[in-house]
């Protein structure tokens, strides 16, 4: 192998590691004290350290408004990480990670911060002799989400000359159509949206990813995924838990914006998108919106139809008493934030149309359970009878992504005796009983390639706004709807399957499937 | 189950850590016996709990001398997860006249409502040289179909691992076990023939791979990598194989030439062609404790150095750039230990590295 050829062409070394190279970064987080950086992002950079994976250079450095010394973070990160880690922490590793982080303290719209700021990494790239990428991380509560874009720009902190500056934008992207809209232009105002990173942690689960691989890799299911072979598609998300202390955001957000807008539409992107031509970020991206830009933005006369949302009263989880969602600490008086939501969609193309796509998630359900379920259409003429069995049901293929992630296919077998009677039983895989390794967090998997460059799992800004033109209309209509006590929000009992106005989504003879 | 069989549950497993087991048990027993009772444990277990439900990843067949089967044990029982979902021992006595066996399935925890436990099986079979001859129908029976099966003879064997590979996807082997490390290669690189091997000595590299790669990964530096001048590599005394392996990672990822290394007391030297010559220095770190590398340094034409050394929390490097100013800094990383290492051999039986067997061969040029 030639010089020339090694220096046009790919890294020879990369070829057979795990692991791929990652360029030196400094990673800012701004909310460097909030929840989330506590729980995931600190705990994920750990566990990134003590598997090597992080870069050979790399620099931690915390933004909040709270003023402390760089110490007393250092301490607060190692506690966060030694109560929120996956793993028991090296202590050779933690005090590595933590000897170097620098905390700044400030209002986010202050000149000072981003000054003081730039201040540290210079600092950095001057102790290594060479420049840093950098990656912010916007971690904050929304309504700072411009302001910190607009002064990362004001501050020349968008670019970097020689290296690679990225933005990473947790969730909500906005409240509305209008405000993702009104977000998107002012970050793409300082950054090109190659630098923007959306996250939407769902798709840095590995369920989610194997969901591509479940279809994407085996012959047998390609062949029936469309409207010829199915019926219909439950999408399903349902917590048993309660909103427990984050009143604050989610009396603002409901059910629709918590999970449907995002996470939801997401799945059904990944169920309903065509192969795409290759797994690169742009490719299975340009697919996933197709599907979006597929379903049509409901009409107001259409969503009584297919949109059905409630609130949670109070009720019995896991043995106990719970209250109803009005009594939660921090809800306000009255509020009107659905706790459920379901909808019925149709994606309007040609492998599709005619099949509708429901979807429901909520709180205080009767379980934790996150799945996609196909129903096939029934067999066209069956030659057995059913008398003395519970009936032939059509073929179900259940995707369960949590609690046990897994494919269950529902096929009708003989029950054994004499006479010939059939039943449903189920064909199960479990990928935890198939693999050995321990999947990593999805913040873990999301942050490196975010470092990396790689936006494949982030959400590209065209599919933000397709997601909000579908969830923006009913979003509308019920806020013009009047609350649970004038009987304008139906309610269901903590604990329970749901709201029974659910089933009117329902076509034909369809039905939830248990929770 | 036969009057001499038993199953007991609630036992510790002595190859896994559980807090409950289903053990069985039988003198003069056959492998139709052992699998039948396989069966039943893995049935009973699931009887006790819905949650119980068998791993079904590979099968894992080690093939030990009895008289150090506890020390096997103690190495894998610190696995972990990696533990294989079917642990087929054969533990060899060459005096022993009777096949006997030993099966367990174990749960590491209880599951809690709505929740799964992976159940592990580990069969124990003492056998004799008498049964050398009939070793493949003994363990045929007890491999789960379907599942990929990984062979280990830690205490070599070849007649056994000849005699069981016909059943293996896969042969874990650690080659600065072997006392000569050029025979180490040679042995690897037959069996690399025949199967794909997992060598422990190539997987403590993989960090130290995975930061040469780092450092030549940006643009301006790629072109370092047709440059290089020199390589000096520090390992274990043991573990010569080891920094051998790495320079035919090098020399076969960069199409360089190898001449055969030359001896000089503890220190191999030898030198590669890439158009341009490069010095190849294998020195031993007796300050080691541990088997595998120590350090390396790399040298480029236009003066850059970068020097790795095992250290506190990862590794230490030392990078020089081309105008002399030197730089220092820690690589993040806490150490796999050697259980890290093997656990990480099982699950490597499942993947294919590529780069492995070519590295092995540019190795094997290098030999004196």
């Amino acid at each position: 192998m030639s010089v020339a050829a090694v220096s046009e062409g790919e890294n020879p070394l990369v070829e057979g590691l795990e692991r791929l190279p990652v360029a030196p970064t400094t990673l800012v987080i701004f909310g460097a004290t909030g929840d989330l950086a506590k729980r995931k992002l600190l705990p994920a950079l750990y566990n990134l350290a003590h598997e090597g994976a992080l870069p050979e250079r790399f620099h931690l450095v915390g933004v909040s408004r709270k003023e402390k010394e760089h110490e007393d973070y250092r301490a607060e990160c190692e506690q966060a990480i030694g109560q929120f880690s996956r793993r028991k922490p090296d202590e050779d590793v933690l005090k590595g990670l933590l000897e170097d982080i620098k905390y700044v303290p400030g209002e986010f719209d202050e000149d000072s911060v981003y000054t003081e700021l730039e201040r540290v990494l210079d600092g950095f790239e001057k102790n290594a002799g060479e420049k840093l990428n950098r990656a912010f991380y916007l971690s904050t509560a929304p309504n700072f989400f411009p302001v910190i874009v607009e002064k990362l720009g004001e501050h020349g902190l968008a670019q970097h000359e020689g290296t690679e500056v990225r933005v990473i934008i947790e969730k909500p992207f906005g409240t509305s159509l209008q405000e993702a809209l009104e977000l998107n232009r002012r970050v793409l105002d300082v950054f090109e949206e190659a630098q923007v990173f959306r996250i939407d942690h769902y798709l840095g689960k590995e369920t989610v990813q194997n969901m591509m691989a479940f279809r994407f890799a085996n012959g047998m299911f390609e062949p029936l995924w469309n409207r010829n072979y199915i019926d219909h598609v439950q999408i399903t998300a349902a917590e048993d838990i309660g909103i427990g202390s984050r009143a604050g955001y989610y009396d603002h957000a409901g059910a629709l914006r918590d999970l449907i807008q995002n996470h939801m539409l997401q799945l059904l992107c990944h169920v309903a998108m065509e192969p795409p031509v290759s797994f690169t970020a742009e490719e299975v991206r340009n697919e996933k919106v197709k599907v979006l830009h597929a379903i049509h933005e409901p009409t107001l006369q259409e969503i009584p139809e297919i949109a059905v949302r409630a609130q949670y009263a109070a009720g019995h989880s896991g043995g106990e008493d719970v209250p109803g969602y009005l009594e939660e600490e921090g809800v306000r008086p009255g509020s009107t934030t659905e706790t459920f939501a379901a909808l019925r969609l149709e994606v309007d193309n040609w492998r599709w149309a005619g099949v509708p796509f429901y979807l429901r998630a909520g709180k205080r359900l009767a379980r934790k359970i996150t799945e996609i379920a196909v129903t096939l259409k029934p067999v066209p003429h069956l030659a057995f009878s059913q008398d003395g069995s519970l009936g032939v049901k059509p073929n179900q293929l259940v995707l369960t992504l949590q609690p046990n992630e897994g494919v269950t296919l529902q096929l009708g077998a003989k029950i054994p005796g004499s006479r010939m009677r059939i039943r449903s039983v189920n064909m199960e895989f479990l990928y935890g009983t198939s693999f050995m390794s321990q999947s990593p967090e999805a913040y873990e998997r999301l942050i490196m390639d975010a470092m990396r460059g790689d936006p494949t799992l982030f959400t590209r800004n065209d599919e933000v706004e397709a997601q909000w033109r579908i969830c923006d209309p009913i979003l509308q209509a019920w806020s013009q709807t009047p609350g649970p006590r004038a009987g304008g929000l139906p309610q269901y009992k903590a604990g329970s399957h749901g709201p029974s106005e659910a089933d009117d989504l329902l076509l034909d003879d369809h039905h939830w499937r248990a929770i | 189950m036969t009057s001499c069989s038993m199953i007991i549950t609630g036992g510790p497993s002595d190859l896994m850590p559980a807090v409950s087991d289903a053990v069985w048990s039988e003198q003069g027993t056959t492998p139709d016996a052992i699998e039948a009772a396989l069966r039943e444990l893995l049935a009973e277990r699931h009887a006790e709990n819905g949650g119980y439900v068998p791993a079904r990843v590979l099968n894992m067949m080690a093939f030990v001398e009895s008289q150090w089967s506890g020390e096997i044990a103690n190495r894998l029982r610190g696995v972990g997860r990696y533990h294989a979902s079917r642990l087929i021992v054969l533990s060899y006595d060459p005096h022993r006249e009777r096949l006997d066996a030993r099966a367990s399935v174990a749960a590491e925890d209880d599951p809690k409502p709505g929740e799964l436990i992976l159940l592990h099986e580990t069969v124990i079979v003492e056998i004799g040289e008498r049964h050398l001859d009939d070793l493949l129908t003994i363990a045929d029976p007890l491999v789960v179909s379907d599942l990929p099966t990984l062979l280990w003879s830690p205490h070599g064997h070849p007649e056994a691992v000849d005699a069981l590979l016909p059943l293996a996807q896969a042969m874990l082997l650690d080659s600065v076990d072997e006392p000569a490390w050029h025979e180490a290669i040679d042995r690897a690189s037959a069996l690399s023939e025949r199967v794909y091997v997992v060598d422990l000595a190539w997987l403590r590299s993989t960090p130290w791979r995975e930061r040469i790669a780092a450092t030549f990964d940006p643009p301006e530096l790629r072109a370092e990598l047709g440059t290089i001048t020199a390589i000096t590599v520090r390992h274990h005394p043991d573990s010569t194989m080891a920094a051998m392996l790495l320079i035919g990672w090098l020399a076969s990822r960069l199409g360089w030439h190898l001449d055969p290394l030359i001896h000089h007391g503890e220190t191999l030297s030898g030198k590669a062609n890439a158009g341009h010559d490069i010095a190849l220095c294998l020195e031993a770190a007796p300050e080691q404790q541990v088997r595998g590398l120590a350090g390396l340094s790399i040298e480029t034409a236009s003066g850059i150095q970068l020097r790795l050394d095992r250290g506190m929390g990862g590794l230490r490097a030392h990078r020089r750039d081309g105008k002399g100013n030197e730089r220092e800094w820690t690589i993040l990383g806490a150490s796999r230990g050697e259980a890290g290492i093997l656990g990480e051999g099982i699950r490597q039986a499942l993947l294919r590295d590529p780069t492995y067997r070519p590295a092995l061969q540019a190795a094997q040029t290098m030999l004196p």
